[in-house]
């Protein structure tokens, strides 16, 4: 059909087409334009090897192949938000495309600041407990500063520095942080929404 | 919280029950999580636990428990690294906790939320206002009771609630429900299962043609041009990379310098470009008959001079006519046609509209900035330090490269030395006696300097009326051109000189203070080797500059000596601020080839240090502050010399960052910049953008202008000008005749300032009363949440030592289940409160 034929002029013949429905259902789940959702399908069929393009939808993409765009390559977040996203019962952290819209649609611009600081939370929340403890905020705070030995704080920085963040932002003083101290903490910083964009 | 309970725990262990129901929080979602937890569990054996907490009337105080007696003191240990599997795991099923991970969770408060949108849209009962007013107990009650935990029923809840919302409540509550894609889709599909119309909603907006998929490609394939494009957008971006290297190298304090050159930047681009628009662009394209212009010697760049007096450049060159007027020619109105056009353009009122407007534009923006830094600074009821926001925010995930990445890794471990640095720094205090010896070293140091800023201000005084002399002189024996204008140059190097020499004697004084005084010694070298303010340098140098610019700008107002031969004093001002912005410049340029480049040279060459001279952000702020206060000075007497500080900055830029890069070393020990750039703005607005202000205002409103050149020629003062042009409005037009009146009435009249000015303070009192009052009750919030978190480490720590005594007591009576999956366990704290 004439439409068939468009979207694989479109996406250089090599990808299957994304059922309307399905296209109109993201568009009204998620914070992204039509169009830019065809554009996110389209990088994720490219992510699939050749013969499971053409069910692209169902088809899931090892963590591997996820962390080769661009766009999380060099993030030091990138463990975390594979995991945080990834609906894997397997734990593989393999991500189907709506996984993949997902991540996309919370990093899009247009994603509400409150919807981007529960992800964020989840993101720094290491251990996936639902409170940003101790090890949590060494473990963000040493990802922010760099991995290498000679690039980490020293003990007596990092012991200073989580003993001020926790005071600073544990409201009911019980050693950790939870989601709502941590969004109280969020909406004292009004530029959280420039908080990051995924897309190209 | 007057009638503290006392909480009897029974803990019965239902191993069967645990099985049957799967738990609202073990979902696959969480697939990996806990693995501390799961490896403990697997050893423990325990695998249920149910919790009555029954309160019991403060007519009963014994506790039938025998474990009662036990408990520990709570609050000593706020860590409690000491818990065992069964508290951990009752805390991670608290409600505030599974909020973070569990879906289950995620659809309770959203079926609060939903429950709370609800109500309000439609007027609730009073009795369930009450409910909706406990919203935690409502969550409670969802979260932990075992006949709807499952997260079926659970969606199934929040589907009823989402159908009595409206339409469009409904989907934006969808989209920003924090789930996963899968299970908005499942939620979607149960709504539109049992109701129409939201599915009749979303076909209409599916393109009904078969070309509108086509249609879609074709979108697509531009916007992937046009990503092209916006790829090439950070080069577009001025200096952001450039920006990103500085800070990544020299931290935030450096970076605030570069930072402020730009947004003097823009200042002075959207000064130029009002100017350019409805001034100079106009009198380009009518120009006037001019005498012939002088040749050109290459000196005029230097002095402004010569073949520049006659031209776009200064005051004296534009003229008092009116474009565009048919009626020009002839001296009464009368007889012009009647097809005259509407507006014409009084090039004079342009001339002091676009100078008023784009100073009380630039007011509001530095006003503005300056408010916003304040409010950041000092927002209601937040604590003082900002480490937490730094961290949670500080990541920019917009950063892909390689490189970009690693430079934000360092920068923000230079911000967060900083940041500790200056924590650690201001926890030191001093003694009595040494602050004592502190206040005597600083009060002379302040002798010192506020004398020789005297000496300065009299040496200006005297040498330009000397200058003015000898330029006479010149004059009258008739020597040559260049010559005379070569004589113009003299004071504007003088005070160059002075501006960029006493900032290293200042140096020289605090370097003497901290030989002599050791108490100070911590503060001014912490101080000193960040090349930054000390606070007793800034303030010096500040009021060197300030001072000499008050003297000049009196000099050439009172129009005593300087300029007072002139026929066109406008312009010889002008001029002469021309002369002090490119000295500036010029000074700035040698102070950094041998501040810089040839001390760094010294250093290394000959004295064979390792170390580099560190940028001075103290000064060079300074001098930044100085060339845009001649730049305001200025605006009215040259209207183009906005452009040429936008060409002084861009090169200052561009020389800065070089020299910086080659010469100058990171600061050594990392320094707190975050109030940098308010202090930076603060003192462009104070000094310098008031002081111009001021300065302009008074000319404006009471200095006559020349007889024979500029806009304003024959008139009393510039002020004037507006009030002929209202009344020959009103003469022409008679049916606005009321903006005569209201021109008369409201802004000549000084009762409705003081109006103004008193509504205005009323509502900055209500404003600070308003403050205070959220301030106490934040105070009082933060008291009983604080008592909240007490209260619970509290609870937390007896149902602890309950649980182990329990263990203690009977751990052969008790049947255990070790054989349970690992990721089975369940935690139920059931209140009956």
């Amino acid at each position: 059909t004439c439409e068939a034929e468009a979207a694989r002029a479109a996406m250089g013949g090599s990808a299957s087409l994304l059922p309307r429905e399905a296209l109109c259902e993201y568009q009204e789940l998620t914070f992204l334009s039509k169009q830019e959702i065809l554009l996110a399908y389209k990088r994720f069929s490219e992510l699939l090897p050749k013969e499971e393009r053409e069910n692209a939808c169902s088809a899931r993409v090892p963590k591997s192949q996820i962390l080769t765009l661009p766009e999380l390559r060099a993030n030091p977040f990138q463990h975390r938000i594979c995991r945080v996203f990834s609906t894997s019962y397997d734990g593989d952290d393999s991500m189907s495309f709506e996984d993949f819209l997902d991540m996309l649609s919370v990093f899009s611009d247009s994603a509400t600041s409150d919807i981007k600081s529960h992800y964020a939370f989840r993101i720094f929340d290491f251990d996936d407990d639902g409170t940003l403890d101790r090890k949590d905020l060494e473990k963000l705070v040493n990802c922010l500063t760099g991995q290498g030995e000679e690039s980490r704080l020293s003990n007596m920085e990092m012991e200073q520095l989580i003993q001020n963040i926790l005071e600073e932002s544990d409201i009911d003083k019980d050693g950790t942080i939870n989601l709502s101290e941590f969004q109280h903490v969020i909406s004292r910083s009004p530029d959280f929404a420039r908080y990051g964009s995924l897309q190209r | 919280m007057s009638q503290p309970p006392s909480f009897t725990l029974c803990i019965s262990e239902d191993t069967e029950s645990d099985g049957q129901e799967p738990s609202p929080d073990n979902e696959g979602a969480l697939h990996t999580s806990f693995h501390q937890l799961i490896q403990e569990q697997s050893s423990l054996v325990e695998a249920g636990l149910e919790l009555e907490m029954q309160t019991r009337g403060r007519e009963h105080p014994a506790l039938p428990d025998t474990c009662a007696a036990a408990w520990p003191e709570p609050g000593q240990d706020k860590q409690h690294p000491s818990y065992s599997s069964t508290s951990l795991r009752i805390l991670a099923s608290m409600p505030s906790r599974t909020i973070g991970r569990s879906r289950g969770a995620i659809i309770s408060q959203y079926y609060n939320r939903t429950a709370r949108l609800q109500r309000r849209s439609s007027r609730p009962p009073l009795q369930q206002l009450c409910r909706t007013a406990r919203p935690s107990l409502r969550q409670y009650d969802l979260e932990t009771d075992p006949a709807r935990a499952t997260l079926e029923d659970k969606r199934s809840l929040l589907v009823t609630e989402l159908l009595s919302l409206l339409p469009s409540q409904r989907s934006h509550m969808l989209l920003t429900v924090p789930l996963s894609l899968a299970e908005k889709r499942t939620l979607r599909q149960e709504l539109s299962g049992q109701r129409g119309p939201l599915r009749q909603h979303t076909q209409r907006r599916v393109p009904s043609s078969p070309c509108g998929w086509s249609k879609d490609y074709i979108i697509l394939g531009c916007r992937d041009l046009w990503y092209r494009l916006l790829s090439l957008l950070p080069a577009v971006q001025p200096w952001r990379y450039a920006l990103k290297q500085i800070g990544g190298r020299f931290g935030s304090s450096v970076l605030s310098y570069f930072l402020f050159v730009k947004t003097l930047l823009m200042f002075n681009i959207f000064l130029f470009l009002i100017l350019l628009v409805f001034v100079v662009a106009l009198q380009a394209a009518y120009p006037p008959a001019s005498a012939s212009p002088r040749p050109f010697t290459g000196l005029e760049l230097l002095t402004g001079a010569g073949y520049f007096t006659h031209s776009l450049l200064y005051y004296g060159y534009y003229s008092n006519i009116t474009l565009n007027d048919p009626c020009a020619s002839s001296p009464n109105g009368s007889t012009c046609p009647l097809a005259a056009p509407p507006l014409p353009y009084n090039m004079p009122l342009a001339y002091v509209f676009s100078v008023g407007v784009s100073f009380l534009i630039t007011c509001i923006l530095l006003v503005y900035s300056m408010s916003r830094s304040f409010g950041e600074s000092y927002r209601v009821g937040s604590s003082a330090g900002d480490l937490a926001i730094k961290i949670f925010c500080a990541w920019d995930f917009k950063v892909i490269q390689r490189r970009s990445v690693k430079l934000q890794c360092e920068n923000i471990r230079t911000q967060l030395k900083e940041l500790l640095a200056e924590q650690r720094s201001r926890s030191r205090s001093l003694s009595l006696c040494q602050r004592l010896g502190h206040t005597t070293v600083l009060l002379l140091a302040w002798a010192l300097s506020l004398s020789t800023v005297l000496g300065c201000v009299l040496a200006v005084h005297y040498f330009s009326e000397h200058m003015h002399v000898v330029q006479q002189d010149h004059r009258a024996r008739g020597s040559s051109e260049w010559q005379q204008e070569a004589i113009l140059l003299v004071l504007p190097l003088l005070v160059s000189l002075l501006n960029t020499l006493m900032p290293h004697l200042y140096n020289l004084l605090a370097m003497w203070e901290k030989q002599d005084s050791p108490v100070a010694e911590v503060y001014v070298a912490i101080c000193r080797a960040q090349g930054l303010p000390a606070p007793l340098l800034l303030p010096r140098n500040l009021i060197l500059k300030m001072v000499v610019l008050g003297l000049l700008c009196y000099q050439w107002l009172s129009r005593g000596v300087v300029c007072s031969t002139e026929e066109c004093w406008e312009t010889c001002v002008g001029q002469e601020l021309y002369r002090f912005v490119v000295m500036d410049f010029i000074f700035t340029l040698l102070d950094t080839l041998f501040g810089e480049l040839v001390w760094r040279l010294i250093l290394e060459k000959r004295l064979k240090r390792k170390q580099r001279p560190e940028f001075d952000i103290a000064r060079n702020v300074l001098e930044l502050i100085y060339g845009q206060t001649l730049t305001w000075l200025g605006v009215l007497f040259a209207p183009l010399l906005p452009a040429v500080q936008m060409l002084k900055l861009l090169l200052l830029f561009y020389i800065k960052k070089t020299s910086l890069m080659q010469n100058c070393q990171s600061p050594s020990k990392p320094w707190q910049a975050s109030h940098m750039s308010t202090v930076f703005i603060t003192l462009l607005c104070f000094p310098s953008f008031l002081g111009a202000a001021i300065f302009l205002s008074y000319t404006i409103w009471s200095v006559r202008p020349s007889e024979t050149c500029g806009p304003f020629q024959g008139l009393e003062s510039i002020y004037k000008s507006g009030k002929t042009w209202v009344q020959v409005l009103e003469k022409s037009n008679p049916n606005i005749t009321w903006f005569a009146w209201v021109h008369q009435h409201l802004v000549e009249n000084t009762f409705l300032l003081f109006f103004v000015s008193g509504v205005l303070l009323a509502v900055i009192y209500f404003n600070i009363q308003v403050v205070r009052g959220q301030r106490r009750i934040i105070r009082l919030l933060k008291e009983q949440i604080a008592n909240e978190g007490e209260d619970k480490i509290f609870l937390i720590q007896k149902l602890h030592s309950v649980y182990e005594q329990r263990e203690r007591d009977a751990p052969e009576s008790q049947h255990h289940a070790p054989q349970k999956g690992a990721g089975q366990y369940r935690t139920l704290l059931q209140p009956s409160l």
